[in-house]
């Protein structure tokens, strides 16, 4: 089985994010992997574990992706390949050319694996976008897996605390959600090892993309305002409630 | 003029969403435009009169020849996609909802259009379209180019404006072919129908200190009491076992915007907040006064949760 896994390097979900200029932020914060990525990787890596095979982490990023590479490698990956580019924020339909160009050229996938969205620019859209241009069949919101034979049965969230039961055939493209599987932690023998493991640099305009035919730009970044202390009721819980109450029907008017 | 579809969501029983109802608001702009209904699981008769009250002048019912498009996302889009084509539309709405984003994103991977998720507000006349970034952290503006392009609307992100007209029901067959690469086989229910989080305009959420799965039965008794409420849970309610992972609302689960949002026993981390910081009005019930979550709340209730959502259920039932 060769098993690609897409990871995209973000800034960690619990720091603050300072909008610098029309469209930037604050990029000297802590990046970590994208979070629902740990379990595409995880679940990669138990495939792998049981089929054989191999298992590539693709990254689109700046140079600084590679320490979220070494991540994935440390917990057991075998290699990696960063796709350089000078933005945190590339389009969609780019990043998913420039991922899939660089999977062509390096293999022939029999699955591959996405998160099923980016804690950042939360685009929502990779695995799909992978799925047409590889032709294979895609789900994402995956919360339950098994392989079969030259086919993998998947559960989608639905929501309402339901989920359909899908099958595919491989190969295939799957998004990941928490749930999946418990990602292992890495431990010092794996980031030893990572250090060693091949992790390929290529520029992005070298795969001979177009940059400039984005359908989506970026124009403006705001920070969100945040709401101040709110009204503090006193009082019994019965006192409260009621007074809550009124307050929700009468002020706030959602009730 | 131009001519904009939106992808018309049915419930279980056939009848329109009301959710879609922003959605057609939103495609509508500031008029002129011609705006197509597009129905995939549902029929023109059920859903004309609600839809036409918002505007939809056209609502095209689109099934496939000799396949089955019930429960076959990847034949859906393929037909959607066909359909844009034979009617011209070159700007597809849609809901951001489980089964919205999943269709809208098949269907702009096989047109390869420009696509935009999770927007909470849409401008037709500069091609804009707003989301956030970061979990609701930034806000971000996106200009959309190219020639035909889609977008996801936040359930309830925009607020519904009737603007009737007379619809006149149409039907489209595609001309699609199953692949036979996935079948749905199974539809798995969740224990209980319950409401679903990212599409409630009310929502009820336990933390860690609920204690047991048992003890959320005070949440969905409030919930009941609020109305069409749904019941949520903090990540650590869902890692101690209490609540399935997609009851989670935040970072790593889901992302919600009612009108009201009652945290109870929940602290306020930044992960949490990240799901449920553009609701209208935040309600925090903690008992710790110097609780985070009180530094960015409507209105605080000190207090233990199993003594004031039990008032908070009583204080609503005898108010109603
Ligand atoms: C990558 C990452 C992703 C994450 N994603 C999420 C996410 O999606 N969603 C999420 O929620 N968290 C997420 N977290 C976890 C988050 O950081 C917090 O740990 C979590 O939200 C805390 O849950 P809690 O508020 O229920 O529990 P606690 O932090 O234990 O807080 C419980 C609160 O209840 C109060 N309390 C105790 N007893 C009572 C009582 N009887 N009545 C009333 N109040 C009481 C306490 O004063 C306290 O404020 C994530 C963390 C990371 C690192
Ligand atoms: N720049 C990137 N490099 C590698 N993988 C990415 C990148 N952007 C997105 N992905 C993958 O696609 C998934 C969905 O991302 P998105 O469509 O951006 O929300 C992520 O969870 C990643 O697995």
């Amino acid at each position: 089985m060769q098993i690609y896994v897409c990871i995209k390097h973000v800034p960690d979900t619990a720091v603050n994010i300072n909008v610098v200029g029309e469209c930037g932020f604050d990029e000297s914060v802590k990046f970590v992997m994208n979070p629902y990525d740990e379990y595409a990787v995880e679940e990669a890596i138990q495939i792998r574990k049981k089929a054989g095979g191999e298992v590539i982490i693709v990254s689109v990023g700046k140079e600084a992706a590679t320490k979220t590479i070494r991540s994935a490698l440390a917990v057991g990956a075998d290699r990696g390949i960063l796709v350089k580019t000078d933005t945190q924020f590339l389009d969609s339909s780019l990043t998913a050319q420039a991922l899939t160009k660089v999977i062509e050229q390096d293999g022939s996938p029999d699955m591959i694996f996405t998160g099923k969205q980016s804690v950042d620019s939360e685009g929502m859209q990779i695995p799909y976008r992978l799925a047409a241009a590889f032709d294979m069949p895609v789900v994402s919101d995956v919360a339950a897996l098994s392989m079969g034979d030259g086919n993998v049965t998947v559960e989608r969230e639905i929501g309402s605390g339901s989920r359909e039961v899908i099958e595919m055939t491989l190969p295939c493209v799957v998004g990941a959600i928490k749930g999946l599987n418990e990602p292992r932690y890495a431990n010092m023998v794996g980031i030893m090892k990572a250090k060693k493991k091949k992790l390929d640099q290529i520029d992005i305009a070298d795969l001979g993309l177009d940059i400039n035919a984005a359908g989506t730009k970026l124009t403006e970044l705001k920070p969100f305002p945040e709401r101040g202390k709110g009204k503090i009721l006193q009082g019994s819980p019965q006192e409260m409630a009621e007074e809550l109450t009124q307050l929700l029907k009468n002020e706030a008017k959602v009730l | 003029m131009a001519n904009i579809g939106v992808l018309i969501e049915t419930s279980d029983n056939n009848e329109v969403k009301k959710t879609n109802f922003g959605v057609i608001t939103a495609a509508r702009g500031e008029g002129g435009n011609e705006i197509f209904g597009l129905l995939i699981n549902g029929s023109g008769l059920t859903c004309k009169d609600a839809v036409q009250e918002y505007g939809i002048g056209k609502l095209v019912e689109i099934s496939a020849d000799g396949a089955n498009l019930s429960s076959n996302p990847e034949l859906q889009a393929k037909a959607l996609a066909e359909a844009m084509k034979h009617f011209e539309i070159n700007a597809l709405f849609g809901l951001s909802s489980m089964q919205g984003k999943d269709i809208l994103a098949r269907t702009a991977a096989i047109l390869n259009a420009p696509l935009t998720l999770d927007c909470v507000g849409v401008n037709l006349a500069e091609d804009t379209v707003t989301k956030f970034h970061f979990a609701g952290k930034t806000f971000a503006t996106i200009k959309l180019t190219g020639e035909c392009r889609i977008c996801g609307i936040r359930p309830n992100a925009i607020e519904a404006k009737a603007g009737p007209c007379e619809a006149e029901v149409m039907s489209f067959q595609a001309d699609v072919q199953d692949s036979g690469r996935m079948k749905v086989k199974e539809l798995k229910k969740g224990a209980s129908e319950r409401v679903e989080l990212t599409e409630a305009d009310i929502i009820i959420t336990g933390g860690r200190p609920i204690g047991s799965e048992e003890n959320f039965k005070i949440l969905h008794d409030c919930a009941e009491a609020l109305g069409e409420a749904a019941v949520g849970a903090s990540r650590m309610a869902v890692d101690s076992g209490f609540a399935p992972h997609d009851m989670q609302v935040g970072q790593t689960g889901k992302t919600v915007s009612p009108k009201l949002y009652i945290a109870c026993g929940v602290s306020g981390a930044i992960q949490h907040f990240a799901g449920m910081k553009t609701s209208k009005v935040i309600v925090a019930i903690n008992k710790d006064p110097d609780a985070p979550i009180f530094a960015k709340c409507d209105y605080g209730l000190v207090g233990d949760m199993f003594e004031v959502v039990p008032a908070l259920t009583q204080a609503l039932k005898s108010d109603n």
